[in-house]
């Protein structure tokens, strides 16, 4: 087999197993491709207990620093499953920002962060690090009884559905063998060979471009700021630039080149040098020393799948959905899949939740892609008008921005990722909380700094029943499902204020069912035992909402 | 609030010259961009979506 990519760390050498020589052994999860949303999936299913077996077709990470830009959310679930203070205390945070249309500095921003958050809004930091801690804490896991295990080399080649199961063939470097799944998780990537195996569509195609990315190292004093062009004026660096920081004196430079262009002339060394050093020296006069240390041409296109469930097969991550680099959704929105995808798939395979539970799955996320193409799309529209009347306006939002703040708000250079609300989701109860929207039904569930710590971190990984100066019983076990109490007081738990403004606003007290992935299922204003176990039975797909 | 469709402005007269004037000694081009600005500019002082979305109407449907 040969590497389709070069490695920037072995972290699952192939290693044989027994299962090579035997009858095809039959697990709970199989998941297919070991990218940031396998590892995900993996670390939150095996820290539930459910074995999980994954399957990857090379034996670590890859080279390249691809997505660099990690956003509170998923930080908050990296925390929830381990490696969350690894990434923060690797990656980069930076404030200052600065846009440019052509040689004219449009205006600067100071991004202050919001208080009462244990992460930042983002963090840069290189994709191989993220990976490479999921995987450290794969480990760290699995020595404390987490049933995960990951098979390097091991590339699926086939796939056949049955009734009660599905079963994979699987190439190594010591030939093949088979395996067999009650659900297969396929997160190996945009181009998904379990998608093609199926022969299933990729549809929705609305944009195309290519993407030079430059990491450059440089050690030379240059600010950590985020500097983004509109139609740079450094000669051939096409329609929009962006310099940003990510750790190691490592600097990410993309330049958006357009659609027809020449791949190879493009990536040609002294070509890229050209750019660079034109971008580096355009505020200063001079260029620093620096290293190419990672080129590529990142070509991408705006798309998901009709429904990212069939049958025992789910898809997740890239594999499902693509979307432009504007905002960082790519990793970013894989990673919350597989927050919705574990608890539902554990539940199910453990007899607590029928196997409808996991076509919510598909609907919720399917939602969430639709939200993040929508939102690639307008930052594409904004980089790249379409139109005479599109470009009249962007370049008329620039100019105004120079003097008014008005028209700062306007300017899209791509939305930082946020995680979708899930309104009108099939998973929801009641919202009978005259509360802020930020904590609504649907939506995940707003940190905040108690007496002791964050409360995301008082949440855990099960159903919860928070009560704000409210009453309910400890515990209460419906059908199988157990959902414990968190009883807070905004006298006694909430310093800062946060918890009140955030979950309670006007109202004098209140109770949320809150879902493993520590989404809002339901909210009301007092306990009400029937209407909770209701509430309970909708989250876990037992009956329909109301 | 709904778009103010009868007669708002003081003096019409004067108001057009104004109008005129500023985009006197302007090509199309820039014309067309000033044009922009005023209305990006106009579009936030009223700040209103649903007025703003009838403008847009009753700018797309002039014979209506
Ligand atoms: C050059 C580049 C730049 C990018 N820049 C950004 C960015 O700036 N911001 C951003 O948010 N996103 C960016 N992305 C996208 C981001 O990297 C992806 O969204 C993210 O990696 C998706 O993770 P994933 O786990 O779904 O898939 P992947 O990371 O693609 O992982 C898929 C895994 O499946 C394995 N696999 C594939 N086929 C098989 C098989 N048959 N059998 C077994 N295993 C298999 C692969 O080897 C791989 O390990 C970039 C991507 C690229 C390529």
């Amino acid at each position: 087999m040969t590497p389709r990519y070069p490695l920037a760390a072995t972290l699952y050498p192939y290693a044989r197993v027994p299962a090579q020589d035997a009858a095809p052994v039959r697990h709970p999860v199989v998941i297919v491709g070991g990218g940031p949303v396998g590892m995900a999936l993996a670390l939150d299913l095996g820290r539930k207990g459910t074995p999980v077996l994954v399957l990857d077709d090379h034996e670590g990470v890859g080279q390249g620093s691809r997505a660099i830009c990690f956003a509170q959310r998923t930080l908050d679930i990296a925390h929830r499953l381990g490696p969350g203070a690894r990434m923060v205390g690797k990656g980069v945070v930076w404030n200052v920002g600065k846009v440019f249309h052509g040689e004219e500095r449009v205006f600067e921003f100071d991004l202050q962060p919001e208080p009462g958050h244990r992460h930042p809004a983002f963090i840069n930091l290189q994709q191989p690090y993220f990976e490479r801690f999921l995987v450290e804490a794969i480990r760290d896991a699995r020595e404390e009884g987490a049933p995960i295990e990951i098979r390097g080399a091991n590339a699926v080649t086939g796939l056949t559905r049955h009734a009660d199961h599905v079963a994979l063939d699987i190439d190594t470097p010591d030939g093949p063998y088979a395996v067999e799944a009650d659900y297969v998780v396929a997160c190996d990537g945009a181009r998904s060979p379990v998608r093609g195996m199926m022969g299933l569509g990729f549809d929705g195609r609305v944009f195309e471009d290519n993407f030079l990315i430059a990491d450059v190292r440089m050690t030379a004093d240059f600010p950590t700021e985020r500097w983004f062009w509109f139609e740079p004026p450094f000669e051939g660096a096409g329609q929009s630039a962006l310099l940003h920081k990510q750790p190691d004196d490592i600097w990410r430079i993309d330049f958006q080149l357009g659609w027809d262009i020449d791949r190879a002339a493009e990536l040609d060394p002294a070509r890229i040098r050209r750019r660079v050093d034109a971008m580096l020296s355009s505020r200063t006069g001079t260029v620093p020393d620096y290293d190419l240390d990672w080129t590529s041409i990142y070509t991408f296109q705006c798309r998901r799948m009709h429904a990212f469930r069939h049958g025992r097969v789910l898809f997740a991550g890239d594999s499902a959905h693509q979307v432009s680099p504007f905002g960082a959704r790519g990793a970013n929105s894989g990673v919350q899949d597989a927050d919705n995808l574990g608890w539902k798939l554990d539940l199910v395979l453990k007899g607590q939740a029928p196997d409808a539970l996991l076509d919510s799955y598909s609907s919720e996320r399917v939602a969430a892609a639709d939200e993040n193409i929508l939102a690639s799309s307008r930052a594409t529209d904004f980089l790249t008008p379409k139109s005479d009347a599109s470009r009249l306006f962007r370049d008329a939002v620039l100019t105004l921005a120079r003097d008014h703040p008005f028209a700062r708000p306007l300017i899209n250079s791509g939305r930082l990722s946020v995680p979708r609300v899930y309104d009108g989701g099939a998973l929801n109860g009641p919202d009978a909380l005259d509360g802020p929207a930020i904590s609504c039904v649907g939506a995940p569930c707003p940190d905040a700094p108690l007496d002791a710590g964050f409360l995301l971190d008082r949440l855990g990984g099960g159903f919860v029943i928070l009560t704000v100066d409210a009453e309910a019983p400890a515990r209460v076990e419906e059908e199988g499902i157990v959902a414990t109490r968190l009883a807070l007081t905004t006298r006694d738990h909430d310093p800062t204020g946060a918890l009140r403004a955030r979950y309670l606003g006007g109202a004098a007290s209140g109770v949320w069912l809150i879902r493993p992935d520590q989404h809002v299922a339901a909210r009301w204003a007092h306990y009400d035992e029937a209407a909770l176990r209701r509430a309970l039975r909708i989250a876990t797909g037992r009956e329909a909402g109301p | 609030m709904t778009l103010t469709l009868s007669p708002n402005i003081p003096d019409p007269d004067g108001f057009y010259d104004e109008l005129l004037a500023a985009h006197e000694g302007l090509t199309a081009e820039e014309s067309a961009a000033l044009n922009a600005r005023l209305i990006l500019l106009l579009a936030n002082h009223i700040g209103d979506r649903d007025v703003l979305r009838a403008a847009f109407d009753a700018a797309r449907r002039p014979s209506e």
